[in-house]
Formats: C-alpha cells, sequence, structure tokens
C-alpha cells in the first residue's frame, strides 16, 4: 500500500518536472521569436513521425537506460556512482576487443560480448567499491578518477592493438558478426539504427527491478543505503554490500557501453568519454532510481535527442534549446527533492488552510444570511 | 486568587485526529501548573496554542481576565508568554548575549549595543542565580546551560507566564535539581511556570497543581499535595498502572554470558573498559548501573560484536565468541535492544514488515533461494505486531518512520525478543517512553528471565535497575566497582558505587 503511494508520488513529481521544463523551453522559443506549438511539434514528430524514427529513439534510449539503471541502483546502497562513463569505456572495450579478436558464429560471439562487457565494467567498479569499503575513499572521488583511468586506458590500446585503417584516433570497424544490430529488426524499423541492445535493456530493467524487490540481496542492498549502522548491528556485512552494489552498477554501465559501442555505433574513438554516462545520473534522477522509471525517463530523453535534428530542420529554432529543455527538466526533478521532502507539510498546510477557510467562509455567509 | 491563563473550550483538529477535543485549562498566578500525558496525548499542540504558533479551531482564550487573540508567536512575547521548547533554539556560533538578543537588537549609532545586552543578562542571571556566561558561545556549554540561556531569553523579554517543553529530558540528575531549584526563585519573583511533562516524579516534586490530558481531552484538574504518583499515572494511562512489578524469585541456572578482564580502548579519549570481569546467568537480570560514559558502550559494542576487545575474552556458553562476526553472534542467540533506536535499532524507511526480519532475513521461511517470501513475512509481521502491542495507522506496511516513539521501541523489542534469544542485551530500553510504554516492555523483560533467559540490562535510569535487577554491576572509569543483590542494596550504596565508592568503604 504503502509502496503504492509513493510510486504515485514519485510519478507526479516527475511528471511535473518535465512540465514544467517543457514550459520552460516554451518561454525560451517564444522569446527568441519562434512559435513553441511549432517547435514542440516538430520536436515530438522527429521523434516519433515513422517507424525508422521511433527505432532511433529507443536506440538513443538504450545506452542512457543503463547508464540510468546503474546509477539507481548503486543510489538504492547509498552510493553515488558518477563513474558511469569509464566504466561504459570499459564495458565497450571489452566488447569491441572480443568482435574483432574472434572469428565465431554470432549468437556465440554476441553471448561472449554481453558477458565479456558485464565483467570488465563490474570488475572496473568494483576498485571504487573496495577503495570505499576498505579505505573509506569517497566513491564520488574515485569514480570520476577512474573515468579518467578509463579515458587514458583507451587511449592507449585501441592506437596499439585495435588502430583502424584510416584513422589512429578509432579503432577498426568491428564485423557484422559482431554487431547487436541484426537485419530483421533494422528491417523492421524501416532502417533504423535499432539493435538488440534495447531488448537487452528491458531484460536487465526486470532483473534491476526483481533484484530490488524480491530477494534477499536486494533487501541487503537497500538497507545499507538506508541505514548503514542499524544494517550492520543486525549483522549485515555492510562493506561485502557496498562492493557488490558497486559491481553490479557498473556490469550495466559496462553492458550499457556495449550496446553503444558495437550496437549504436560500430567502432570506437579516443579520447571522448561517452556523456551518457553522466546523463545517467539526469534520467536516474528523473526516474527516481526505480528500475521502470528510469526506463522511462531514458526514452523520453531519448525522444527529445532524436527529435532536435528534425526540429531543427523544419524551423529556425536551434537544437540547443531540446538540451535546455533537458537541463531544466533536471534542475526541477532535483529541486522535486525539496518539494517531496516537504510534500507532508505542504499538504497539511494547504489542507488546514482550506478548511479553516471554508469554514470562516461559511460562518460568513452563514451569519450574513441571519443578518 | 483569579486565573492568569484561561483557556476555555479549546478544540484543534488536524487532519485525521482531533488534538485537542475542548479543552478547559485555567493557570492561576504564581503556581507551577503542571500538563501530564502521554505522547501524542496534545499537551504540546495545547501550549503551541497558547504560545501562538497555531490557531485553535474554537474556544477562546483569557489572560489576565481579558479575552484575547494570540495569534503569532511575537503577541505572545508581548502578552508575557514565554516558552522553552524541548529542543533548543538556539544559534550555535553565536554568544549567549547574541542569542538572547536575537529578534530585538538593541542599537546604538546603527550598530548592535551588545554591551549593555549583556550587562542586563548579568543582571538578570545573578537575580535568579542562573550562573549563564552572557560572553560564552552556544557550542562551547553544556546542555543545562542551554536551558538555562533559553531561561534568560525569556525573562530578558520580561515574560510572566513561563512555558516549559519537557524540561528534564535532556538534563542529569544533578541538572535536574538545578532546574528545581531555578524553577522556584521564578515563583519567588512572582512569575507562573506551565510544566509540559510525563515524568510522575517530577510533577510531584515541583508542582502545585496538574492537568491530566488523555486523548485530546481534559481528565482533571488536582492539587499535587492531594495526589499520588499512582493517582495521576492512573489518569493519564486510563488504568490501572503496575507500579511493583510482578517480579517472581529469580531462580538463576549456568552462567551463559561470561566476561573475562575484558579490554577495550576508549574512543576519543573515553576511558574504554579496563579488566573487566561480569558473569551473567541464565534466569536471572543483570543490571549494569553507572554515569553515562564510563565504559557501557564499550562494554555493549564488544559484547554484541560491533567493536573488537583489546583484551581478555567474552565466552557464551563457555566458548569464546570474541572474534566471531555480529551475524554468527546473533545466529548463537545474543540479542540486542539498542539505545539509539533510530541509529541502530530501525531502518527508518523500511516497513514495519521489513524491519521484523533485519535480523533473520535470509533464513527460511522468510527466503528461500535468495528470494524473499513476502507471504510468510506478512504473516510473521502480523503476529508479532499483535504479539508486542505495536500500534501503527498502516498495520505491518506502514514506514517504521511513522511510528511513535513508543511503538517504535516496541517493535524493536518484538523483534528481538521473537527471536527466542539466550542472551538479550537491553541498553536503556525504555528511554524517553511514556508509563503504559515502560510498564509494558519491562513485563516483557521479566518474562524472558522466568523462561530461563539471560538479561544483561544497561540503562542510566536508576530507578529502572533497581526495580528489575537480580544482581547489580555498578562501572566506574571503565572497572567495575562491585556486584551488589538488588534486594540487600538501595538507592544511596549504588549511587556511591557510581562515584567509585567500592562497596563499603563508606561504611
Amino acid at each position: 500500500m504503502k509502496t503504492k503511494v509513493r510510486v504515485k508520488k514519485d510519478f507526479y513529481m516527475s511528471f511535473f518536472a518535465i512540465l514544467l521544463g517543457l514550459l520552460a523551453g516554451a518561454v525560451l522559443m517564444a522569446v527568441t521569436g519562434n512559435n513553441p506549438f511549432e517547435g514542440f511539434f516538430y520536436l515530438f514528430r522527429g521523434g516519433l513521425m515513422n517507424i525508422e524514427r521511433i527505432g532511433n529513439t529507443l536506440a538513443t534510449a538504450t545506452p542512457l537506460i543503463f547508464a540510468g539503471l546503474s546509477v539507481a541502483f548503486a543510489f538504492k546502497t547509498g552510493l553515488f556512482n558518477i563513474g558511469g562513463a569509464g566504466q561504459m569505456l570499459i564495458g565497450g572495450l571489452c566488447a569491441t576487443a572480443i568482435g574483432l579478436t574472434f572469428d565465431l558464429p554470432k549468437p556465440i560471439l554476441l553471448t561472449m560480448i554481453v558477458f565479456g562487457s558485464l565483467i570488465g565494467g563490474a570488475l572496473w567498479a568494483s576498485l571504487p567499491g573496495l577503495l570505499k569499503a576498505r579505505f573509506n575513499v569517497h566513491e564520488v572521488v574515485s569514480t570520476i578518477m577512474m573515468n579518467w583511468i578509463a579515458y587514458w586506458v583507451i587511449y592507449y590500446i585501441v592506437p596499439q592493438y585495435f588502430k583502424g585503417p584510416f584513422l589512429e584516433t578509432e579503432s577498426q570497424r568491428i564485423p557484422e558478426a559482431a554487431s547487436l544490430k541484426v537485419p530483421w529488426l533494422t528491417e523492421l524499423f524501416n532502417g533504423s539504427y535499432i539493435n538488440l541492445g534495447i531488448f537487452l535493456a528491458i531484460i536487465f530493467v526486470v532483473i534491476s527491478s526483481l533484484i530490488l524487490e524480491r530477494t534477499t540481496l536486494g533487501y541487503e542492498l537497500k538497507a545499507v543505503g538506508y541505514n548503514r549502522d542499524a544494517a550492520e548491528a543486525a549483522g549485515i556485512n555492510v562493506n561485502r554490500n557496498i562492493v557488490l552494489s558497486m559491481a553490479i552498477a557498473g556490469a550495466l554501465a559496462g553492458l550499457g557501453g556495449a550496446t553503444f559501442y558495437v550496437g549504436f555505433a560500430s567502432n570506437m574513438q579516443i579520447g571522448v568519454l561517452p556523456s551518457q554516462g553522466f546523463d545517467g545520473i539526469a534520467v536516474a534522477l528523473l526516474g527516481a532510481n526505480s528500475p521502470w522509471g528510469v526506463f522511462a525517463a531514458a526514452v523520453f530523453f531519448g525522444l527529445l535527442h532524436t527529435g532536435k535534428g528534425f526540429m531543427n530542420a523544419m524551423t529556425a529554432i536551434p537544437p540547443e534549446v531540446a538540451d535546455t529543455i533537458i537541463a531544466t527538466i533536471i534542475y526541477f526533478a532535483a529541486t522535486s527533492v525539496l518539494i517531496e521532502r516537504n510534500w507532508d507539510k505542504i499538504k497539511k498546510i494547504n489542507f488546514a488552510a482550506l478548511l479553516n477557510r471554508g469554514k470562516k467562509d461559511s460562518l460568513k455567509a452563514g451569519s450574513g444570511g441571519e443578518q | 486568587m483569579d486565573y492568569i491563563v484561561e483557556m476555555n473550550n479549546i478544540r484543534k483538529e488536524f487532519p485525521g485526529i482531533v488534538a485537542c477535543d475542548d479543552i478547559d485549562f485555567q493557570v492561576k498566578k504564581g503556581e507551577i501548573h503542571a500538563l501530564l500525558g502521554e505522547n501524542g496525548a496534545g499537551k504540546s499542540t495545547l501550549m503551541n496554542i497558547l504560545f501562538g504558533l497555531y490557531q485553535p479551531d474554537s474556544g477562546s482564550i483569557v489572560l489576565r481576565g481579558k479575552k484575547t487573540n494570540i495569534a503569532n508567536p511575537n503577541i505572545a512575547n508581548d502578552l508575557g508568554i514565554g516558552m522553552v521548547h524541548q529542543h533548543f533554539k538556539l544559534v550555535h556560533n553565536f554568544t549567549v548575549t547574541e542569542n538572547i538578543i536575537l529578534g530585538l537588537e538593541p542599537t546604538r549609532a546603527l550598530m548592535v549595543d551588545t554591551r549593555s545586552a549583556s550587562s542586563r543578562i548579568r543582571e538578570l542571571s545573578k537575580r535568579y542565580n542562573l550562573n549563564v556566561n552572557p560572553d560564552a558561545k552556544i557550542e562551547d556549554v553544556s546542555v543545562g546551560m542551554q536551558q538555562r540561556v533559553e531561561i534568560i531569553k525569556m525573562l530578558y523579554r520580561d515574560a510572566e507566564i513561563l512555558i516549559f517543553d519537557e524540561p528534564t529530558a535532556v538534563l542529569t540528575p544533578q541538572e535536574v535539581q538545578e532546574l528545581t531549584k531555578i524553577m522556584h526563585s521564578l515563583i519567588d519573583e512572582g512569575k507562573t511556570i506551565i510544566l509540559i511533562t510525563h515524568k510522575l516524579r517530577e510533577i510531584m516534586s515541583i508542582a502545585d497543581r496538574c492537568t491530566v490530558i488523555r486523548w485530546g481531552k481534559v481528565i482533571g484538574t488536582v492539587s499535587v499535595s492531594e495526589t499520588s504518583e499512582e493517582k495521576l499515572a492512573e489518569m493519564m494511562v486510563g488504568r490501572k498502572v503496575i507500579f511493583d512489578l510482578d517480579k517472581k524469585e529469580a531462580r538463576p541456572k549456568e552462567e551463559i554470558l561470561s566476561l573475562e578482564k575484558l579490554t577495550v580502548n576508549g574512543k576519543d579519549g573515553g576511558h574504554g573498559l579496563k579488566s573487566f570481569s561480569l558473569g551473567v546467568k541464565c534466569g536471572e537480570i543483570v543490571g549494569l548501573a553507572g554515569v553515562d560514559g564510563n565504559g557501557q558502550s564499550e562494554l555493549i559494542e564488544a559484547v554484541i560484536g560491533l567493536r573488537k576487545p583489546d583484551g581478555g575474552k567474552i565466552l557464551l556458553h563457555g566458548e569464546d565468541i570474541s572474534n566471531l562476526s555480529i551475524r554468527e553472534r546473533i545466529e548463537k542467540g545474543v540479542a540486542h535492544i539498542p539505545e539509539d533506536r533510530h541509529k541502530h535499532g530501525l531502518v527508518l524507511d523500511y516497513t514495519v514488515q521489513e524491519n521484523f526480519i533485519l535480523k533473520n532475513y535470509y533464513q527460511p521461511p522468510f527466503s528461500a533461494r535468495g528470494l524473499l517470501n513476502w507471504d510468510t513475512i506478512y504473516e510473521h509481521a502480523e503476529r508479532v505486531i499483535k504479539d508486542f502491542d505495536v500500534r501503527s495507522g498502516q498495520g505491518v506496511e506502514a514506514s517504521a518512520r511513522s511510528l511513535s516513539g513508543g511503538n517504535q521501541q516496541k517493535a524493536i523489542v518484538g523483534r528481538e525478543i521473537d527471536g527466542n534469544p539466550d542472551l538479550l542485551v537491553a541498553v536503556q530500553p525504555t528511554r524517553g517512553l511514556d508509563v503504559g510504554a515502560i510498564e509494558y516492555i519491562h513485563q516483557r523483560l521479566l518474562e524472558q528471565r522466568d523462561q530461563g533467559k539471560a538479561v544483561l540490562l544497561i540503562s542510566l535510569e536508576l530507578d529502572e535497575i533497581l526495580d528489575l535487577s537480580d544482581r547489580i554491576a555498578v562501572i566506574y572509569n571503565g572497572e567495575l566497582v562491585g556486584i551488589v543483590d538488588a534486594d540487600e542494596t538501595d538507592e544511596n550504596e549504588i549511587g556511591l558505587m557510581m562515584a567509585g565508592g567500592k562497596r563499603g568503604a563508606a561504611v
């Protein structure tokens, strides 16, 4: 019962944030001399107008879903994982390396890629977990540093071992057999770059949700996140849970890396931290750290990202407006935490005040009538 | 004598509850009037109405014979009403003077004139024997001193009617005595005091009259000299309260817990525990008495496993457990009612049912192969809240945060006792609870004993130790002062031992 109430409240909060974000976007369009209705029409049309566009929206959303899940999962254990970008790079590197090294039938190769990127990301992220558990190094600092370590690892390994035929700054293209893109899906969506990653994402949304709600593991992780001291006093091994939580978060981000580098794209570039790693924080925030909330938020962001080019082509509105809308939504989602914290107070005040006013009014009306 | 405060037919409703149900409340000038009731009875709401923080839905307030409307605390101040809240409202990095003048700073040539203010504070402090240094910073002074600053704050504003909300909750016994003296000197200077409390003994020793509130209704106003603690308790709770616990003869059996020369280094320059030896037998309650901070927390943490001992042994059933993990100790039958229920006892954002399985969620029947069995968890929780009288608005699916303090504590006691432990380490098990809940928890602890289980009771309330224990160990400076039989000792002897005097030394 209580959980349902919570979900409903979270939904309203996120909905409210999106509404205000869109409103801010509308004001921005109007101020720059454009028609907001036209702008939004093309923005959403760009993401939804045909099956190909819908496919692209989902393809854009896929790495965001994983990055968001990663942040949300760690957050349930009270950890702030800012290392999504680095974990995606390592996951992507594992996937690319496997794809370029082995010449195997597609099903076997893809299975190896999935597990390779999952394990790579998990190991990468468990290092900050270990540092936190053993030496109490704050995970925000260590995950950010791990991002840059990953960045330079890619910088070294890709040109050294997987150099592309033309450019020093990118890897070879992965072979057809190693790509998450499959012909039937591409055809189904009319040539979109949608790939198997979206199914993986849905599977892992379900798995994350099950772990958190149904398993003793999820129970432990959340207990540690809500109250570390009580969890410890109850005999729960806090340090083990911190490492485990980071490893799972890293595994999710690593998979996100695979869907990005061997699904959405087909090679790796050096010198770039994937922005999805950071957007994952916003996705988790808007999705209220619940797996299905993350899914919805990521698809919405995917929609805006896909539609903004079309909006720009059809109107004079610059594509940056879409980014501004996203930023504003994040802003309102973040401040909605404040609203939520005082939610009960706000409700009470309104209720009591309304009640009082109603009573006074009716009293006044009553006495007035008598006179 | 005329009434200085008359509150007539005060009614205040909040969504879902009636906090004040047509309350009549009168205070005479120059008296100490206690307002007694259990947690949530409506005492604080009534006083917040008098102080202008809430507006009543109906009813009237008559001050010094004149009907008044107190719209906000500033008006209350102007009318000579002052309030010391349970949680002090002080700015910690301000000095005493700065805190007191906050809101009505005297100025001279656009500068805050702290000098004249502090001399006036010095004068007030002297007159009422408050011993407050106007130049000290709040963060540097003791809790008792902070309370006296709050008192001066009222006096500085020329308050005549002083409301104290649970003033002794945060004080040591010595500070309580000092506060009593201060209150009497305030009365001598013509002030009137309203004292909100749920402690009966305080009322008997300080107050002149007492109004009892239960479920938002006035049960009655009595003169303290014509009543007794038992009668007040009955009025407050609504039924007879058993002060003399139904305590049978203890039948101690074999020793279950033995501490052998246990040494734990103190944290932050504390005393720690020095070569401490103590045995607890099955079927008895051993009380550990001592002034706060004399090694009790080190002892508790070492026994339940939060801290590794630096020397000595902890034997449970004759087996050394000092290197076992917390979980292994729990599985061997050690239960723990922690001192701080919010920090160590409950996960407040978990529901009641989730909190009940905090220590055994990983075992059947609550889970199998890593999957939680929600149906069993729900049924188990339903049974425990019934067995232990945990009252919660939304039953077992309410968050632990939404429960009242007493019910949170009952939930912890329920969880720990329901696990059928061999040894129960109960630390301040009734801290901050009202009479009904205290009585209930005491009964449960005795039941444990009568069933042949061992209880180690650590409490700062000497009464609780004396009432419940079969044997009392006194700790001072991290060392064992002595062990006495509860039947053969009294408050005086224990008090002396708590100050470090060996038994018999005083005689």
